[in-house]
C-alpha cells in the first residue's frame, strides 16, 4: 500500500521518499486507532522501503509532533475494569506499538522525524526511533510519565540512552521537565533547529541528499551504528505493567483525565 | 544590563503581538491564562518564545502555579 489516507495518518511516497503525516486532533495522541493505523503503515513498509530512501515523519498539527499516548482512553479503558485484565490490555498495547516502533527503528531506509511543538511521552519516544531528528525553533521534548506515576513505556528510556549521556537522560526523566530545541540540539538529541514552520521543507531537503548515496551502504551503515535494545525495551514493558497497577498512576491518570484546569501539561 | 521592568514590558510585547491581543489590554498582576484565552499547550508555546528571545532555559517545574506577567517577568529575570 504505497498510499493511505486514515484518521490518526496518512502517508504516500514520492521520488523515493516517504513521507507519514500524523493528523489527528488535538495533537496526535496515540490511542487504539493510531495504533491500528501505525501497524497498517509498519506491514506496509517493508514494501515500500523497496521504492524507497527516506522515511520522513511529521505532523500537520498545529499543537505540535505528538503528545504521546492517548491517556483518556487509557483511563476510561482501565480504570473500571479488574486490574489483572486492565494490566493484559495495557501488555498487549505496548507489545503492540513496541512491533511498530522496533520495525521503523529497523527500517531499510533512512528516517527522520521532522517535529515541532509539543513533542511528548510517547511522540517522543516515536521522535526517538527515527535515525535523525530536525526540530521547529519552537519544538518542546518532555517526557511527563512520572507525574503519573509511570515511566515511558514506548521504549523511551532505553532508546534515549542509546543516544544520549545518562545525565541528560535522568534529567528528562526524573525531573519530567521539558527541553527546548537548542537545548536539545546542544545535548545532541537534535541534528538540526529550524526556523519556525520550515521543519518539513527541511526534512525534505535532507531526504533529497540521502538519495545520492548508494542504498545498500546507508543500510550497512545504520545497521553497523543503530543496535535496537531489545532487552531493555522487553524490560521497560515489564516495569511499565508493574508500575501501572499501583494505585497512584490511577490517580494520576484520573487527575489528568478530569482535570478541567488549564494547565494539565505543566508540572 | 536588563532590569526586571523592561523584561516584563518585552514579555508584554511579546504575548500581546503573538497572541494578537492589544497590547494596553495587559496588565501585568492579571492572570494570563484569562487575559491571553490560552491553555496549557499554548502556555507552553508562549514559554518556548519566551526561552527563544530571551536565550534562557526556564524549566517549566520553576513556573508552577505562575500565572501572572510580573511574577514570569521575575523568574526570566532571575536567569539573565
Amino acid at each position: 500500500m504505497d498510499q493511505f489516507r486514515g484518521n490518526a495518518l496518512s502517508w504516500e511516497i514520492s521520488a523515493g521518499v516517504i513521507e507519514l503525516a500524523l493528523h489527528r486532533e488535538p495533537c496526535n495522541e496515540i490511542g487504539s486507532l493510531a495504533l491500528e493505523e501505525l501497524e497498517k503503515f509498519a506491514d506496509a513498509l517493508d514494501n515500500m522501503a523497496r521504492q524507497a530512501h527516506a522515511l520522513i515523519i511529521h505532523s500537520t498539527v498545529k499543537a505540535g509532533f505528538c503528545a504521546g499516548a492517548d491517556l483518556r482512553e487509557l483511563y476510561h479503558r482501565s480504570h473500571e475494569m479488574e486490574k489483572a485484565r486492565a494490566v493484559a490490555g495495557v501488555r498487549d498495547f505496548l507489545e503492540r506499538i513496541h512491533r511498530v516502533l522496533n520495525t521503523i527503528d529497523a527500517a531499510p531506509l533512512t528516517t527522520i522525524a521532522a517535529v515541532h511543538g509539543v513533542t511528548f511521552g510517547g511522540g517522543f519516544e516515536l521522535a526517538l526511533v527515527c535515525d535523525l531528528i530536525i526540530a521547529d525553533k519552537m519544538a518542546r521534548f518532555c517526557f511527563p510519565e512520572l507525574r503519573l506515576g509511570l515511566i515511558p513505556g514506548f521504549g523511551g528510556i532505553p532508546r534515549l540512552k542509546r543516544d544520549l549521556g545518562n545525565g541528560v537522560v535522568r534529567d528528562l526523566l526524573l525531573t519530567g521537565r521539558s527541553f527546548n530545541a537548542t537545548r536539545a540540539h546542544a545535548v545532541g538529541l537534535v541534528s538540526q533547529v529550524v526556523g519556525e514552520g520550515e521543519v518539513l521543507r527541511a526534512a525534505r531537503a535532507m531526504a533529497l541528499q540521502l538519495g545520492k548515496f548508494d542504498r545498500r551502504t546507508a543500510i550497512a551503515a545504520k545497521k553497523f551504528i543503530k543496535a535496537i535494545p531489545h532487552h531493555e525495551l522487553k524490560q521497560e514493558i515489564d516495569l511499565f505493567c508493574r508500575l501501572f497497577v499501583e494505585p497512584a498512576v490511577e490517580a494520576g491518570l484520573r487527575k489528568f483525565v478530569e482535570s478541567t484546569e488549564l494547565q494539565p501539561y505543566l508540572p | 544590563m536588563t532590569t526586571e521592568e523592561q523584561t516584563l514590558n518585552e514579555i508584554l510585547n511579546l504575548a500581546a503581538q503573538h497572541f494578537k491581543v492589544p497590547r494596553e489590554k495587559l496588565k501585568p498582576d492579571e492572570d494570563f491564562f484569562k487575559t491571553l484565552n490560552i491553555d496549557s499547550l499554548q502556555a507552553l508555546d508562549l514559554l518556548t518564545r519566551l526561552e527563544n528571545h530571551f536565550r534562557v532555559e526556564m524549566p517549566d517545574y520553576e513556573l508552577q502555579g505562575v500565572t501572572d506577567f510580573r511574577t514570569l517577568a521575575s523568574r526570566i529575570q532571575a536567569r539573565l
